[in-house]
């Protein structure tokens, strides 16, 4: 495998609605943002550029097949080659992975990934039934399809098990609209208290509006390159760009029914999906303990693909102890209760210990004034960007849009896109995106590294 | 008075209004069409609906056995690995499944109630939706749980035991059997 560059990235404003654009020209806002921040005309870049990978959601929403050579066709890369990716929630995390394997597998040197998605289209609970057409439509979907009540399933079961609060909940909600507020991108920065996150209306109980992401029009593109590649757009940018680099990818998969979720036992768990910092004796005991009291692995309560993506992406980067080894991660928090379930399953920490370390303050920014008490400092700070709960989940672009803050991030450039370097995370010298589609079914995770 | 709280926002509907003609320059001059692309979006209402042949498969007796006040199951023969919503082919083995009838009672595994829901049912909020577990059975069912106050949902609701009760005009859905509390 070759080695992969993160070049660059660019995102459009992220809004309930962009009535004043189509998806093509949404994407491209994304795509000449990037040209301008690397300091090339289009036609500069279409000498350079191999082909793309478009993703999208949803043919529902946009209501228009073939969206993705609509977007190529827009932006004038034809006849170059192309192609549409499509997996949930994760649709943009998988194009990530898709263009990075276009390129360290010696098939392009430089290669587009680009996402969007038009929720706008239609009205909000329309939008929630389109989502729900992704649960089993024999089974799942008639008997009262609706994600957040999915979610809200496995956290009902989290808390029973672990004793998780809707509180350590509502510490997720408050840090990402908190980060958002310094986020230009983002959708919804807020300045909230506990107390208003817990008396929004409830969803589905036990999640209130708050710890619920909602529905956008946006777009996001990254440039993925070859060091042959990045040499030829350094040689067109006339200067030296940053160096970050993609050291890994990891990938799994996850039942579509929750009901058919399979529970291993302790010594399965063991042998196929613990994570390296979970293998001394205290961890081992902790685990027989909560075997011991029935806990079901992944159950409701977990992601298996999560965790198996964690896995792949650690071993592939070299990386034994995560929350020590990682400056940031940008992950998948639909909802505040997935953010707390992807914790575990990335070992930030153990299984069923999501809710205190959500409330510890670990999580959060070291520069931000949060108005919380927390007990314990910054470690690794999850979401900086405000996550796709404040930013907006324009689904196709989502998991792009976390690369792109990403890349930023690791760039030390935060402050030249968003104005201001509130949410620079300091020394930033490697970080994980996590894309995730409902209910778990397919989790990517990709890590990214600064190369001084 | 009512203890309504005070609406701050006109609720958004999808009426709209029919309208044959808009403001458009009368004179094509070079400023006028500049001055186009400065225009507000025209946003259209465009309805669109489908019937699906939808066919249940090789999960088609499952419909007929909830139709009859029978709850089915799939089992792997070789294994007993059961399933408490069927599955053509087991996920191990690789091998087909048998069918299996599934005991009338179980418990609440884990639940959620719906205060929103999808458009579709959004008339029927707040409903409860649960996972049940049966004895015997390796996997979760979905179903809705009624008898219970969904203003008053409680993590002791996980644990409760319920029975199924099916509908006497079947509707051929997942919903013909639902749950309501049993006696412990």
């Amino acid at each position: 495998m070759r080695t992969v560059y993160a070049v660059a990235g660019g995102v459009s404003k992220f809004a309930k609605a962009r009535p004043d654009k189509t998806f093509p020209a949404l994407v491209k806002e994304a795509y000449d943002y990037m040209l301008n921040d690397l300091g090339l005309e289009h036609p500069q870049f279409y000498e350079i550029v191999d082909g793309s990978v478009v993703s999208y959601f949803s043919d529902h929403f946009a209501r228009q097949v073939m969206a993705g050579i609509m977007v190529q066709d827009y932006l004038g890369l034809l006849p170059k080659p192309s192609h549409r990716v499509e997996g949930g929630g994760a649709t943009g995390g998988i194009c990530f992975q898709e263009a990075y394997k276009s390129v360290a597998s010696g098939d392009m040197d430089v290669a587009l990934a680009m996402g969007f998605e038009v929720m706008s289209y239609v009205n909000t609970w329309k939008g929630n039934e389109f989502i729900a057409l992704a649960s089993d439509t024999n089974f799942d979907y008639p008997v009262g399809g609706f994600y957040t009540g999915y979610y809200a399933m496995m956290v009902t079961r989290h808390m029973k098990e672990f004793g998780t609060t809707v509180e350590q909940l509502a510490h997720v909600s408050v840090k990402n609209h908190t980060n958002a507020l310094y986020n230009p991108y983002a959708q919804k920065g807020l300045r909230l208290t506990i107390e208003e996150v817990l008396n929004s209306p409830t969803v589905s109980w036990p999640l209130t509006r708050l710890n619920v992401c909602v529905m956008s029009d946006g777009a996001a593109v990254v440039l993925l390159a070859s060091e042959e590649g990045l040499a030829k757009l350094e040689k067109a940018a006339g200067r030296s760009l940053p160096k970050v680099k993609v050291s890994a990818i990891g990938r799994g998969t996850g039942a579509m029914r929750m009901s058919d979720r399979p529970h291993q036992s302790y010594e399965d768990f063991y042998r196929y999906n613990a994570l390296p910092n979970e293998m001394d004796e205290d961890s081992r005991a902790y685990y027989k303990e909560l075997w011991a009291k029935g806990f079901r692995y992944p159950g409701v309560h977990s992601f298996r693909s999560g965790r198996m993506a964690a896995k792949q992406a650690y071993e592939r980067a070299g990386i034994i102890n995560p929350p020590e080894e990682l400056d940031f991660v940008e992950l998948h928090d639909a909802y505040t209760s997935s953010e707390i379930q992807t914790y575990e399953d990335m070992g930030l920490c153990r299984y069923g210990e999501g809710g205190p370390f959500a409330a510890s303050g670990k999580t959060f920014m070291p520069t931000v004034d949060y108005g919380l008490d927390l007990p314990e400092p910054s470690q690794i700070p999850v979401n900086p960007s405000g996550g796709l709960i404040a930013c907006g989940h324009p689904i196709g672009a989502t998991g792009l849009m976390q690369a792109v803050f990403a890349i930023w991030q690791l760039q030390h450039r935060i402050k030249d896109h968003f104005g201001n370097d509130t949410l620079q995370v300091p020394n930033a010298k490697r970080g994980a995106i996590h894309s995730h589609a409902g209910t778990g079914t397919y989790v990517t995770i990709s890590i990214l590294e600064r190369e001084e | 008075m009512s203890d309504k709280p005070i609406k701050r926002k006109m609720e958004e509907t999808e009426e709209g209004t029919t309208l044959f003609n808009v403001p458009f320059p009368t004179e094509l001059t070079p400023e006028a069409l500049q001055s186009l692309k400065n225009m507000a979006p025209i946003i259209v209402k465009d309805p669109y609906s489908i019937t699906y042949i939808h066919s249940y498969g090789q999960d088609s007796p499952w419909f007929a056995g909830v139709a009859n006040k029978v709850l089915l199951g799939s089992r792997q023969p070789e294994t007993g690995y059961t399933y408490a919503t069927p599955r053509g082919h087991d996920m191990y083995t690789g091998k087909e499944n048998d069918w299996v009838v599934l005991p009338q009672e179980g418990r609440v595994h884990t639940f959620t109630v719906c205060h929103f829901g999808s458009e579709t049912f959004l008339s029927e909020t707040p409903f409860v939706l649960v996972l049940v577990e049966f004895e015997g059975a390796d996997t979760l069912f979905l179903g809705r749980l009624l008898g219970v106050d969904p203003n008053e949902a409680t993590l002791d609701w996980i644990g409760m035991k319920v029975k199924a009760k099916f509908r006497r005009l079947s509707k051929f859905k997942p919903t013909d059997v639902y749950f309501v509390p049993a006696e412990e």
